[in-house]
């Protein structure tokens, strides 16, 4: 297998737009998955038998093959990008929702007891407590969600928005390996660059871990 | 109910708790717990201290019976209302990892619209009240000890000023050494600020110290004995309080009644600055009382070694065995203790400026003894 170095260098502008084409349909995915799992969360972290029944949803849904979910997905949505960010974000709530539910149960009673008998009502108390001592469990789902579905957007090629997924069905139909090495070989980047940001937004959003070492 | 004063008796009419899994915790508990005071629940595991306490601030809700807080219902306001007004420390101090311990001490007035400004100002304020250094503010609960995280729990519950205070085991978690040392803090700002605290503890000399009142309760949420300290250690309602306050009960009541009004006797003394001879004149047995300059007791005098001695020589600079004087607010313990140690077998008293008043022997503290029970 050799790369074509002269491919690469007149494809540039390709790369680069199919990156950021790859990661207009990963974020909203990501973000979608948590705007959804975060309050699904909630109620299976308060009400225990919802618990099992979110919780395995959930995975039989990541089990769901993916060609067969836009295929559900088509007759409501069509060859959409939304089609692509719904199957995706299904995908990412697998983590999402457990990591949320683990986090919220790492919260200990005693705090959370002594924010509601300082008289801080039980949304203030789910806002300025249990999520924020939640969120370093919540912040490894997120990267594991991101990771994952910085590699998995590329399976929205059937349905034309693969992103980088794309040079794959290029590279595999003219049985040229450039584009599929340069396309494992971005994914990766994408995937590391996102997990370094969101290990540094954690690092910033947790002082109190930061310099939780005893003076 | 005296003169617009926040008023903050609580009070329990036949309140029990039953929790859905059948379990009663608190049985038809009818008690007051004095405004200005310290009450203090004591009993052993699973006895419902934590229900009781958590029933005040509406944490548990009763299955029957009422709570009142100064004659008002605690349901009549809205569960968060009541909670500022109450201050809860638990322990391990429950503090939120997450933020400063300024801003942990800051909570409630935050929540009461202070304004952060005022609220912080506030926190540092009790940041000395409570004994720590003011650069301990800016730090994260697990940057200090124990102990300091103990008090920053001390001082959030006391941010707002509250007339009441419940505290569930504050010390349970923290050494001897370092409890008695927070015990006594609590005494001293007790003193000052005169809260009435609802305090939950296993340790039974913890509530001698502490209580102006014991609860003690016994498994099954009853409540069997409700009684200031000196009172429930001469007369225990029943085998189970007797047991429960442990064999040196004899012991721990001396140690709390103190010789207020105990009676004494003058005693034949000298100065230090006396001659032998003036020493010889005021003896009155083997044993004189040397008086310093102070008015303070020197030390008793063997009279024996005087024999032989010029009457001139001064008794400045002779060999005296130690005597300490005992003040009013001393325990009868340590009075039994001081006419055991000094060789004259009395213990010496002194008025509140250590002026020596006299002395008591063995046979009026066994009196004082007696006369508790
Ligand atoms: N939420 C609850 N649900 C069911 N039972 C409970 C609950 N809370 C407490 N109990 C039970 O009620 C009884 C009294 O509990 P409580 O916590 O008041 O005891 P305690 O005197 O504070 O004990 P400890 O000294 O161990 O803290 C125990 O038998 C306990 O198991
Ligand atoms: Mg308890």
């Amino acid at each position: 297998m050799t790369i074509e170095w002269q491919w690469l260098s007149t494809h540039t502008d390709d790369l680069w737009a199919l990156s950021l084409d790859h990661l207009s349909t990963a974020i909203p995915a990501v973000l979608l998955g948590l705007l959804i799992a975060l309050p699904l969360a909630v109620v299976a972290h308060r009400i225990r038998p919802l618990r099992g029944v979110l919780l395995g949803l959930s995975n039989i849904m990541f089990t769901v093959p993916s060609l067969a979910l836009f295929v559900i997905l088509l007759p409501i949505t069509g060859l959409t990008r939304t089609t692509a960010i719904t199957g995706l974000t299904i995908y990412t709530l697998v983590v999402l929702l457990r990591n949320t539910v683990e986090g919220l149960d790492s919260v200990p009673a005693k705090v959370r007891e002594a924010s509601l008998a300082m008289g801080r009502g039980r949304v203030g108390t789910l806002l300025k407590v249990e999520l924020p001592l939640a969120l370093p469990v919540i912040m490894a789902g997120v990267r594991v969600a991101s990771v994952m579905t910085i590699s998995l957007v590329s399976v929205a090629s059937y349905i034309g928005y693969g992103g980088i997924g794309q040079l794959f069905t290029d590279g595999f139909q003219r049985n040229f390996p450039t584009p599929v090495i340069a396309g494992v070989v971005l994914t990766l980047l994408l995937a590391l660059a996102a997990d370094a940001l969101l290990v540094l937004v954690q690092w910033l959003c947790t002082p109190w871990i930061r310099k939780g070492a005893r003076a | 109910m005296q003169n617009g004063k926040v008023v903050s008796m609580i009070r329990f009419d036949s309140v029990s708790k039953r929790f859905p899994n059948g379990t009663t915790a608190v049985d038809d508990l009818s008690v007051e717990f004095s405004e200005g005071g310290i009450t203090v629940l004591v009993g052993s595991s699973g006895c419902g201290k934590t229900t009781t306490l958590r029933m005040i601030n509406r944490l548990v809700d009763p299955t029957a019976g009422t709570i009142t807080l100064g004659g008002r219902d605690v349901r009549d306001l809205p569960a968060a209302r009541l909670r500022r007004g109450i201050g809860y420390v638990i322990q391990q101090a429950g503090l939120f990892p997450h933020r400063t311990v300024l801003d942990n001490i800051a909570t409630v007035p935050t929540l009461l619209g202070w304004g952060r400004r005022k609220a912080r100002a506030r926190a540092a304020e009790l940041l000395e009240v409570v004994g720590l250094p003011a650069d301990a503010g800016k730090r994260y609960p697990n940057q200090l000890s124990g102990g300091q995280q103990q008090r920053v729990g001390v001082a959030r519950a006391l941010a707002a000023d509250p007339p009441v205070l419940l505290m569930d085991e504050p010390f349970g978690a923290v050494d001897p050494v370092v409890r008695a040392l927070l015990q006594d803090e609590l005494i001293r700002l007790q003193a000052e600020l005169r809260k009435t605290i609802v305090f939950v503890t296993h340790d039974i000399d913890e509530a001698v110290r502490l209580g102006d009142q014991i609860a003690i309760f016994r498994t099954g949420g009853h409540m069997v004995q409700c009684a200031p300290p000196a009172e429930l250690l001469a007369r225990p309602a029943d085998d189970f309080v007797a047991g429960f306050l442990g064999s040196e009960r004899g012991l721990k009541l001396l140690s709390l009644v103190t010789l207020a009004g105990v009676p004494y006797e003058p005693v034949g003394s000298v100065r230090s600055t006396a001659t032998v001879k003036e020493a010889r004149d005021a003896a009155a047995g083997r044993w004189l009382l040397v008086v310093s300059p102070d008015g303070g007791p020197a030390g008793w005098l063997d009279t024996g070694a005087l024999e032989g001695l010029p009457g001139t020589s001064a008794v400045a600079g002779l060999a005296l065995a130690p005597a300490r004087g005992l003040r009013d607010s001393d325990s009868l313990l340590s009075a039994l203790n001081e006419t055991v140690s000094s060789p004259a077998g009395v213990a010496v008293r002194v008025d509140a400026a250590g002026v020596v008043t006299g002395v008591t022997g063995q046979d009026v503290l066994h009196a004082r003894q007696r006369s508790l029970t």
